[in-house]
C-alpha cells in the first residue's frame, strides 16, 4: 500500500485524472484553444509512447519515428481526399500501412546498430518525407486539407471536439497499457535483454532480431494510429508533420519524461508542450531558453521527470 | 556543355560538404560525439563573414575575421558545453546537441535579426571565365573548388605528416594512453573541436555568398554531412572525402537531369515537382544501400 502512494504514483495519477478534465474546464470556462492543445499533447504522448517501447526499453534510438505519424496521417489524408471518408477504412488502413513501413525499415535498419542506427532511421524518414514533398497530387510541399474528419457512423462522431479528445485520451491509456503489459512479457524481457547485451542473448538461443523486429513494428503501428489521429485533429496534412525536427521532439519528450517507465513520455510530452505554450509568453526569444533547458536536462538529470519523481520517495 | 557544368557545381557542392563532414567526422572519430549543432557553427560562420566583410569592407580579410571567430566560438562550445557529453550515451549528444541548435538559431534571431544577410561579392570573384573554349564558369564556384581542395591536401598533410597530426590519431584509438604519456588531451580535444568548427563556418561563408546567410540554414545540409560521414565510415576523413563527391555530384546531377528524364513518362509540372523529390530521395536510398551492404560504411576507421 505504501509502495502504491509513493510520489511517482499519486503524480501519474494525478496527471491522469487531469488529462481526464481537461474538457470540463474547456467547456466551464469557454476556453476552445486548451481543448485543442491537450488533444495535441495526448496525441504526441502517444507518439512517443511508442517511440519509448523500443528506444527506452530496447536500446533502438529512432531518430525517424516521425515518419510513421506522417505515414499514418497521409493514408487518413489521401482516403478522405480520394473520397473514403470511412474511419473504419481509414484507420486499419492506416495502422497497416505503418506496420509494413516499420517492417521494411526495421529489417533494413536492424542490421546497423549505434550511430549508424540512428542515421539510418534518420535516413529512411527523410525518405519518407521527400515522397510527401513529391506527392504533387495531395499538395507537395503545401500539404493537404481534410475537409471531414474520420467518420464512424452513428458510433462516434469526431467533430464533436470533446468526443475526439476523449478517443485519443483513451487511445493513449490504451497504447500505454499495452506497452506495459509487452515490457513485462517474457517478450518485453527479451527486449530489455538485447539493449543489455545482445551477444549474450543470443549466445543463450534467442533469435533478438526477430524479437526487435518485432518490437520496431510494434512500435510503427502504434506511432501510425497517433498519425492518423494527428490528421484528425489538425484536419491537414503536410511534409511538416514528419520533419525530422518532429523526431527530434519526440525524442524530447521521451528522455525529458524518462525513458525508464512506461508513463515517462507521457509526463515529457506534457512539459515540453507546454513549455513551449509558456516560454513565448515571457520572451519572443523563448528559443534560447528551451535549447540551454534540454542541455540542463541530458546534463543533470539522468532519468528525466520521471526519475526525479521516483527518487523523491528515497530523498 | 551543360553536363560539364553540372559536374563542376556537382564537385564544388561536393567539396563544400566536405568540409561541414571532415569537422564532424573528426569529432566523431576522436571524441565520440554526435553532434547535431555542427550546422550551427555553420551558420554562425556565414553570418560572422557577412558582419566582418561589410565593417572591413574587404571580403578576404572578413572571411579571414570571420575564421578566427568561428574557431573561438567552435572551442568556447567545446568548454562550456560539449567536454561534458563525451562518454555519454550517444542519445544524449543528440538530445543536448539538439538543445544547443534551438539556442544558436535564436541567438541568431536575437543579434542579427530574422532577416538573412547577404555576402556581397568583390568584382574579381564575380565574374564568369572560361575554363574550356566556349564553356563560362563562374569565377567564385571555381575558386570554392580550389579553396576546399586545398584544405582537404592541407588537412590530410597535417593529419597524416605532423605531430600535431599523430596525436590526433592517437588519441582516436586510446585517449587514457595518449594522456597518460603526459599529453594534455583535453587541451587537444578543444583545438581538434574548434577546427572543425572553423571548416564547418568556412563553408557557410562560402555558401552565403551563393544563397544568403539565413537561420536554420546549416540543418538540411548537416543532414547531408551526416549522410556523407556514414557512408564514407565514421571517423575516416578519406572516406568522408569520397562520400561527400559522390553525394554533391548524385544531387547536383539528380537535380539537373532528373526532370528531363520524368517528363518522358509524367506531365510536365507532375515532373518538376517530383524531381527534386526524388533526388533527394536518391541520397538516402544510396546511404540505406550503403549500410545494408557494409553496415560500418564504406571505409571503416580501423580502430573503431
Amino acid at each position: 500500500m505504501k509502495a502504491l502512494l509513493s510520489p511517482r504514483n499519486l503524480a501519474v495519477a494525478a496527471i491522469i485524472v487531469l488529462l481526464a478534465l481537461v474538457p470540463v474546464y474547456t467547456r466551464g470556462t469557454g476556453n476552445p484553444y486548451l481543448l485543442s492543445l491537450f488533444t495535441r499533447i495526448v496525441i504526441l504522448a502517444m507518439a512517443a509512447v511508442s517511440l519509448n517501447l523500443i528506444m527506452g526499453f530496447g536500446g533502438m534510438v529512432s531518430f525517424g519515428h516521425a515518419a510513421y505519424i506522417g505515414i499514418g496521417g497521409y493514408t487518413v489524408g489521401i482516403l478522405a481526399h480520394e473520397g473514403m471518408a470511412s474511419g473504419l477504412v481509414q484507420w486499419p488502413l492506416a495502422i497497416a500501412v505503418s506496420a509494413l513501413f516499420a517492417l521494411v525499415i526495421g529489417a533494413f535498419s536492424l542490421r546497423t546498430r549505434g550511430v549508424y542506427f540512428i542515421m539510418i532511421t534518420l535516413a529512411f524518414a527523410q525518405m519518407v518525407y521527400y515522397v510527401g514533398v513529391g506527392l504533387e497530387r495531395y499538395g507537395g510541399d503545401d500539404g493537404l486539407t481534410i475537409y471531414r474528419r474520420s467518420q464512424f457512423g452513428g458510433l462516434l462522431n469526431l467533430a464533436d471536439k470533446t468526443v475526439f479528445y476523449y478517443l485519443c485520451l483513451a487511445l493513449l491509456l490504451v497504447t500505454a497499457y499495452v506497452v506495459w503489459r509487452l515490457v513485462n512479457s517474457r517478450f518485453g524481457l527479451v527486449i530489455q535483454g538485447s539493449r543489455s547485451n545482445d551477444r549474450r542473448m543470443r549466445a543463450i538461443g534467442f533469435p533478438t532480431f526477430r524479437y526487435k523486429l518485432a518490437c520496431f513494428v510494434i512500435a510503427g503501428t502504434i506511432c501510425g494510429l497517433a498519425g492518423a489521429l494527428l490528421a484528425n485533429h489538425t484536419e491537414f496534412i503536410s511534409p511538416a508533420m514528419m520533419h525530422w525536427t518532429r523526431s527530434g521532439d519526440l525524442i524530447i519528450m521521451a528522455v525529458l519524461g524518462g525513458m525508464g517507465s512506461v508513463l515517462g513520455p507521457v509526463i515529457g510530452a506534457l512539459a515540453l508542450l507546454l513549455l513551449e505554450e509558456a516560454l513565448p509568453g515571457v520572451t519572443e526569444y523563448w528559443q534560447i531558453i528551451l535549447g540551454p533547458l534540454l542541455l540542463a536536462v541530458v546534463l543533470f538529470a539522468r532519468g528525466g521527470l520521471d526519475g526525479m519523481l521516483a527518487s523523491l520517495r528515497h530523498g | 556543355m551543360l553536363f560539364i557544368e553540372q559536374c563542376l557545381n556537382g564537385l564544388q557542392v561536393g567539396l563544400l560538404l566536405f568540409l561541414l563532414a571532415a569537422g564532424l567526422t573528426l569529432v566523431f572519430g576522436i571524441m565520440d560525439l554526435v553532434n547535431l549543432a555542427h550546422g550551427s557553427l555553420y551558420m554562425v560562420g556565414a553570418y560572422f563573414a557577412a558582419t566582418f566583410t561589410a565593417l572591413t569592407g574587404c571580403f578576404l580579410a572578413g572571411i579571414a575575421l570571420a575564421l578566427g571567430a568561428t574557431l573561438l566560438v567552435g572551442m568556447a562550445v567545446e568548454v562550456i558545453a560539449m567536454r561534458r557529453l563525451y562518454g555519454r550515451d550517444h542519445l544524449d549528444h543528440v538530445l543536448g546537441t539538439f538543445g544547443l541548435i534551438l539556442f544558436f538559431n535564436e541567438l541568431v534571431r536575437l543579434v542579427w535579426g530574422p532577416a538573412g544577410k547577404t555576402l556581397p561579392l568583390p568584382s574579381w570573384l564575380n565574374r564568369s571565365i572560361e575554363i574550356l573554349p566556349g564553356v563560362p564558369y563562374s569565377m567564385y564556384r571555381l575558386s570554392i573548388i580550389v579553396v576546399a581542395l586545398a584544405v582537404a591536401l592541407g588537412l590530410y598533410v597535417v593529419i597524416m605528416r605532423t605531430r600535431f597530426g599523430m596525436l590526433v590519431r592517437a588519441g582516436a584509438s586510446n585517449r587514457e594512453m595518449v594522456g597518460a604519456l603526459g599529453i594534455n588531451i583535453r587541451l587537444l580535444y578543444t583545438f581538434v573541436f574548434g577546427v572543425g568548427a572553423a571548416l564547418a563556418g568556412l563553408a557557410g561563408m562560402m555558401q552565403a555568398a551563393i544563397l544568403t546567410a539565413q537561420i536554420g540554414m546549416g540543418e538540411n545540409f548537416l543532414i547531408l554531412a551526416f549522410v556523407v560521414i556514414i557512408i564514407g565510415g565514421i571517423g575516416s576523413i578519406r572516406g568522408a572525402f569520397v562520400a561527400a563527391l559522390f553525394v554533391g555530384f548524385v544531387d547536383t546531377v539528380g537535380r539537373t537531369f532528373l526532370p528531363e528524364l520524368l517528363k518522358l513518362v509524367l506531365s510536365a509540372t507532375a515532373a518538376s515537382t517530383a524531381a527534386p523529390a526524388l533526388s533527394s530521395m536518391l541520397i538516402y536510398l544510396l546511404m540505406a544501400a550503403v549500410l545494408v551492404v557494409r553496415p560500418a560504411g564504406l571505409f571503416p576507421a580501423a580502430t573503431r
